[in-house]
């Protein structure tokens, strides 16, 4: 295939090695710094001065007073709204996306104008006209916080996309199904044993980066009054900052950890498909 | 034939009805729907309550207090503020992505550097807040640092950072990152035959810049900038997270105008600061799509 992953590019001019460590060493070291005051800032101790882990030890043992109830409720919030919006982009968008790709290639520019459309369409915006719906919403199925789900699927639209996108084009889709059907399986079988398993990168791919929107949105929840990680974060910020900043660094830090797996996923596809 | 053979092995369109109720059309509805609940319906809503009153009846009221000095200074920080992130982002992310040239794409340090991008363009601006607090905050590292060692108190002039000037280096924390994503592969997709031809007709590597490389990238590098500005613009979590009150940026007037009903003595201003955001955006968003369309003729 024409891409070479790790043959030498001849051609373009690569930095000289002191460039690229200047670049690469004052902008990373930039960017360390906020990141360095959040952990000095949690390990300082109170008037006297100096530094302890104490704070950390008890958020770590989950010793914290039941003020901090909303924190653990919240945090299992978000987590049920990320479940939820997953399962949404695997009912709605994946088979939608399927059914355009096989069926229906005519659909497929206002498919990607749809689902990229919620870039441009900011979520403050978006929220003026959810707070209506949200209401409607509220009486017909009640105030459950994973109703949020709903809107948060359209938030993801974009990311999820891409991810799924990426895979379809790299699989011959069209090849295998019909190679399937001649050999006698109907569309269900189709779609559970050919097409999934040989999507199932981007699904992946797409579901943690739909985790990882969800579980940092704060302007829908926040706006209508819903309750998750980013607004209890908020809220225990005000009475304990530095618990806030704890939970950050953690948060921050699983975030990290499943974007590198997303990498490797990304490699593994690139490596199948060359 | 009536029925749909579910093996599907009668040729396809062999009777109208039959082709009608197996039609692909019914796989898009159930998402269609969903979209139009979710997406479409609100957009609607929000950008309709603009051209309505309290009792619901038709006004251009709310639409003329777009020009009212209080939101006319809120649009402008807002698009000054996305300006100048979107800027300083988008050269300092396109010096990463330089910087990166010739890395292995699967190496460690491009990894980490994706990684690590990628969790600070999306990962919450409400932490945003929390780290900036912490660093240039009243007792900040940095704040205390420069005063204690250096003397020098960077809010000698009033606290800055809960007004829009401290939003300045918050937005650029997650501007270079989004920079890095979306620049790279643009960088990547330079063909090393065009630098080997350069070279062949005598080329330098600044000749290759000036008249091959900058020339090509310019259109995406501009179009990764109109992305950075519709970010900016359209970001409201940071801001928000903090300050509590504080009306200097578009989004959080619009969470004035939602969380106290009469602002400027007008209902529904909320759905004409939408508008107007609505229309900042669509014109960010066309002139990216026209980038786009340029810089896609080197990308084949």
């Amino acid at each position: 295939m024409s891409r070479m992953p790790a043959a030498p590019r001849a051609g373009i001019p690569a930095p000289r090695p002191l460039a690229r460590w200047t670049i690469l060493g004052l902008i990373g070291a930039v960017f360390a710094v906020p990141i360095i005051a959040m952990v000095e800032f949690t390990l300082r101790r109170g008037l006297e001065g100096g530094y302890d882990v104490s704070r950390w030890i008890t958020v770590l043992t989950f010793d914290l007073g039941p003020e901090y109830r909303v924190l653990g409720q919240a945090i299992v919030n978000s987590l049920v709204l990320a479940a939820v919006t997953v399962a949404l982009m695997l009912v709605l968008l994946v088979p939608t996306m399927i059914v355009v790709h096989l069926k229906l290639p005519r659909l497929r520019r206002v498919l990607e104008f749809v689902c990229l459309l919620p870039i441009s369409i900011p979520a403050i915006v978006l929220v003026v006209g959810l707070a209506p719906v949200y209401g409607v919403i509220a009486r017909a199925a009640g105030s459950g916080v994973w109703t949020l789900a709903f809107a948060y699927g359209v938030l993801v639209l974009p990311f999820a996309y891409r991810a799924v996108q990426s895979n379809l084009d790299a699989i011959d889709v069209a090849t295998l199904t019909e190679a399937a059907r001649s050999l006698g399986a109907g569309w269900p079988t189709v779609i559970a044993r050919v097409l999934l398993p040989n999507l199932r990168t981007g699904l992946l791919a797409g579901a943690f980066i739909s985790v990882a929107v969800v579980l940092g949105e704060f302007t829908i929840a926040s706006l209508l009054n819903r309750q998750n990680l980013q607004t209890a974060l908020v809220i225990v910020q005000k009475d304990d900052p530095f618990i806030a900043v704890i939970v950050t660094l953690l948060s921050l830090l699983v975030a990290v950890l499943l974007l590198l797996v997303i990498g490797r996923l990304g490699h593994v596809t690139t490596r199948r498909t060359s | 034939m009536t029925t749909a053979d579910p093996r599907g092995t009668a040729p396809r369109g062999s009777a109208r009805t039959a082709g009608f109720i197996a039609s692909p059309v019914w796989g898009v509805v159930p998402f269609a729907l969903y979209v139009l609940l979710f997406l479409g319906l609100p957009t609607a809503l929000a950008l309709g309550t603009g051209f309505v009153d309290g009792e619901g009846a038709f006004t251009l009221d709310n639409v003329a207090a777009l020009a009212d000095p209080f939101v006319v200074s809120g649009f402008t920080t807002s698009i000054v503020l996305s300006a100048v992130t979107a800027v300083v982002g988008a050269v300092l992310g396109a010096l990463v992505c330089y910087a990166l040239i010739g890395t292995r794409p699967e190496g460690p340090l491009r990894s980490g550097i994706d990684a690590v991008s990628g969790v600070l363009a999306q990962f919450g601006g409400v932490m945003l807040a929390f780290a900036f607090v912490a660093t240039i905050g009243i007792q900040g590292f940095i704040t205390v640092l420069l005063r204690d060692r250096l003397g020098i108190d960077i809010f000698a002039d009033g606290v800055w950072l809960y007004e829009a000037p401290g939003l300045v280096l918050p937005y650029i924390y997650f501007q270079v990152p989004l920079m890095i994503i979306i620049f790279m592969p643009a960088l990547e997709a330079l063909k090393p035959q065009w630098a080997e031809a350069s070279a062949t007709l005598g080329g330098t590597t600044a000749t290759f810049w000036w008249r091959i490389g900058f020339p090509v990238l310019a259109p995406s590098f501009l179009g990764s900038l109109l992305l950075l500005f519709a970010n900016a613009f359209s970001s409201y979590a940071t801001a928000a997270a903090l300050t509590s009150q504080g009306q200097s940026i578009v989004p959080l007037q619009i969470r004035g105008a939602l969380t106290s009903e009469t602002l400027l003595g007008r209902e529904n201003l909320a759905g004409a600061l939408a508008l107007g955001m609505i229309i900042v955006m669509a014109v960010v968003m066309a002139l990216y799509a026209l980038l786009q369309r340029r810089a896609a003729r080197w990308q084949r």
